[in-house]
């Protein structure tokens, strides 16, 4: 995993409940430029591997998932 | 070509609505194109006078005054709410059955904007005769 870069855009979604994390994230990313980088943040512990493995399919770029105080966030880049 | 997905929302309980429209999110999130056949209870609910959906299915019986403050406490999101971000971020249709429409006297105007159009039970099959994924909910 590449060191964390700061995002272009953040999506906060502390307390959303699946599906709703992963929602927020391909809208953002639907709305992004290429090479833009996206920063989830969230609580609800499905979307952790819901998310990561969408941006893999995706064929987008997984920059890390950080543990953060209490939540954690999942940082991706628009590669496609 | 793009994978489909077809599910039949037939029950109008909470808990199988909820499902439904989390699962309609899911296909959204893997790049299916998701057309939904609301029917009987489901259809009903669909209705713009429908109130707030307080029920839950025979498991869940007893179990409601429980679950709705939980999940008030929590702020999940309504089926509904749920199923429109679906659609705002994915190929999402949503039809009405027009056989139970016909029989419960409901109009198109009726039901809430979500209901594309209100169509028969053939062409919903045509729809999803291909479909990768097919859900009686």
């Amino acid at each position: 995993m590449a060191e964390e870069i700061k995002p272009d855009k953040v999506v906060d979604a502390r307390g959303s409940f699946c599906p709703g994390p992963l929602m927020e994230m391909i809208k953002a990313y639907k709305q992004a430029k290429i090479g833009d980088v996206i920063s989830v943040y969230s609580t609800d512990s499905g979307t952790k591997k819901d998310a990561t493995a969408w941006i893999n399919k995706s064929g987008n770029q997984l920059i890390g998932v950080f543990d953060r105080n209490g939540y954690y966030e999942i940082e991706m880049k628009k590669v496609k | 070509m793009v994978d489909k997905a077809s599910i039949v929302l037939a029950s109008g309980t909470v808990d199988k609505l909820m499902a439904g429209s989390i699962i309609v999110s899911g296909a959204v999130a893997n790049e299916m194109e998701v057309n939904v056949f609301v029917t009987f209870w489901a259809l009903m609910e669909m209705r713009k006078n429908a109130g707030e959906n307080t029920k839950l299915g025979v498991e869940g019986k007893g179990m409601e005054k429980q679950l709705f403050s939980i999940m008030k406490e929590k702020k999940v999101p309504s089926w509904k709410d749920t199923l429109k971000q679906a659609m705002e971020v994915g190929d999402v249709h949503v039809y009405g059955c027009a056989m139970f429409a016909d029989l419960m006297g409901i109009g198109k105007d009726d039901l809430d904007p979500m209901i594309e159009e209100v169509i028969g039970v053939s062409q919903f099959v045509d729809m999803a005769k291909d479909s990768k994924m097919t859900l009686f909910i």
